[in-house]
């Protein structure tokens, strides 16, 4: 579904650039979920961006249902791929309503039925009927959640790419967006990518985990060896361990990589 | 618990509102003594302006009110203005979460440190200079005398955190008050920087409050862990017997945690119980 081949990102040029993404390659199969980890400035987020079309500076090969992708992706793209943001309180309009929120999309893309659209998008993600005329700022940060993922499925994607998206919820709120995007999934047949700094959400939510740092993928491994701690990388256990909590004999072995 | 260095009782705290009286702290009590003291709660759940309200740093509307808050035998609550600002800062100090808006921008963060120490000491500035340099190497930083000289936005998240810190420790405080210190941090810096003030609390012999959402981490870097729902405690426990903790909303939390290992099909989500927001009796929180 998702085929990425030594995909580079630099920002800036000559001697200020940064090269925030250094060849990476990522094959995800369609209906898969697939996680990348990494600590911030390791890169995560710039692939996604990149992968969904925010970033238009990067080389290599990104084919998306088959389809090789350029710079300028085509307005069809976005009918198959969605993209699901972290902050839930900056990702939508302050000053449109949840119901203008969600028919944008429908509109650009001239699906029509916006009233059985709305309704029933928003009756999957778990709101009723009386969200759909209220503002953002009426919302609590898992309902405003709950609207983006709405935004995002309104057009019926095949793949939605999700960039942290609990990180700024408290964790009950965190469980039901967590079960909420895993039903889904089941429901549509989704492909995911989801980036996050949080090993125990990607245990949760992804089959198969890349471990990114530096901009460059350091292991790519099934959860279930993320599960049982079976990695022969120094990085990705140190991740582990200090996921796990405070201890103090451990963090006499951390080192910088 | 060893002997209450901070002992807090029936503590509220509202905010006046023109819609009316939001109560953000409903009449907690609790003890410090010299031990890492966890204090875990959701947002709204008023964790944080509970240990602001130690050194009375409610911002305005909100309105403190306790039956004490003794410090070390001095109530706090009776204290003028002037004379609190002999222990803020001296005897208790504060590590905000975010060292950005913290640190002064235009200021060396060496002198910054160094400024602490001078206002509390009254000692000299080679004096300061040298103690401030002594404190950032206590917090390991490398290369101390190169980091003396920068500015807040020449440091990385992690190592401004922990000037943060040399900052507030260098008056050798009694108390440490840290609001979520280190949530900001990548995980493995998160780690380093805790280790860093572990040892100094026992080292020290200081108190801690210290003020987090991370369940987990609490309960693996704190000896005591408070919980507060709406505004009051609804759970008091060693860290170590957090996981049989019995306030219903204590288990939801943990319930609905990820873990690393799990494989359960769906987490379970919080049912909120009306019930839990009544006012406790006060022989429930007043223990320890």
């Amino acid at each position: 579904m998702i085929r990425v081949r030594d995909l580079t990102v630099t920002f800036g040029h000559g001697a200020q650039a940064i090269h925030a993404v250094r060849g990476i390659d990522l094959d995800v199969a369609e209906g898969e979920s697939f996680g990348i980890v990494g600590e911030s400035g390791s890169g995560k987020s710039t692939v996604l961006r990149a992968l969904v079309g925010l970033n238009p500076d990067w080389t290599g090969e990104i084919a998306i249902a088959g389809e090789p992708q350029h710079r300028k992706r085509p307005k069809a793209f976005y009918r198959s791929c969605q993209m699901v943001f972290q902050d839930p309180y900056g990702s939508l309009h302050p000053r449109y309503t949840v119901d203008r929120i969600l028919s944008e999309p429908i509109e650009i893309h001239r699906l029509g039925d916006a009233d059985r659209r709305i309704v029933d998008v928003l009756r999957d993600v778990g709101l009723g009927p009386e969200f759909r005329f209220r503002f953002p700022h009426q919302l609590s940060g898992g309902q405003r959640q709950r609207v983006a993922v709405a935004r995002a499925l309104v057009l019926e994607p095949k793949i939605l790419l999700l960039d942290e998206p609990t990180s700024a919820l408290d964790v009950s709120v965190q469980a039901e967006i967590l079960n909420l995007l895993r039903r889904l999934r089941h429901e549509r047949g989704l492909t995911y990518v989801l980036v996050t700094h949080n090993l125990a959400v990607v245990a949760y939510m992804c089959e198969r985990v890349a471990v990114m740092n530096l901009g460059q993928t350091v292991e790519e491994l099934p959860v279930a060896d993320l599960r049982a701690g079976q990695t022969d990388h120094a990085y990705t256990r140190q991740l582990l361990s200090a996921s796990q909590g405070y201890d103090r004999q451990a963090v006499e072995g951390y080192r910088s990589f | 618990m060893s002997a209450p260095l901070l002992t807090v009782e029936n503590l509220r705290v509202d905010f006046v509102t023109r819609r009316g009286i939001v109560p953000a702290v409903r009449g907690i009590s609790f003890g410090v003594g010299r031990e890492k003291v966890g204090i875990v709660g959701e947002s709204g759940s008023g964790k944080a302006v509970t240990g602001r309200a130690v050194l009375r740093l409610v911002p305005h509307p909100g309105r403190v009110s306790a039956k004490r808050i003794d410090f070390d035998g001095v109530d706090l609550m009776g204290l003028s203005e002037r004379e609190l600002r002999q222990i803020r800062g001296e005897r208790i100090s504060m590590v905000m979460q975010d060292p950005k808006f913290s640190l002064n921008p235009v200021m060396r963060v060496g002198s910054q440190i160094a400024e602490a120490y001078r206002i509390h000491t009254g000692a000299s500035a080679s004096e300061c200079r040298r103690r401030a340099l002594a404190m950032l190497e206590a917090v390991r930083i490398r290369d101390v005398e190169r980091v003396y000289r920068l500015f807040p936005h020449e440091v990385s998240g992690g190592m401004g955190q922990r000037i943060m810190i040399a900052m507030m420790l260098i008056p050798d405080p009694d108390l440490l008050i840290a609001d979520e210190p280190t949530s900001a941090l990548d995980v493995t810096v998160q780690m380093q920087v805790l280790a860093i003030v572990d040892d100094l609390v026992s080292q020290r012999g200081m108190g801690l409050m210290f003020i987090s959402h991370d369940l987990n981490l609490v309960a693996s870097f704190c000896d005591r862990v408070l919980i507060m729902y709406a505004g009051q405690i609804v759970e008091n426990c060693l860290a170590a017997e957090l996981h049989q903790a019995r306030h219903p909303y204590t288990r939801g939390l943990l319930d609905s945690l990820p873990r690393v290992d799990d494989t359960r099909a769906e987490l379970p989500t919080l049912a909120r119980d009306p019930a839990w927001l009544e006012p406790l009796a006060a022989d429930r929180t007043a223990g320890s």
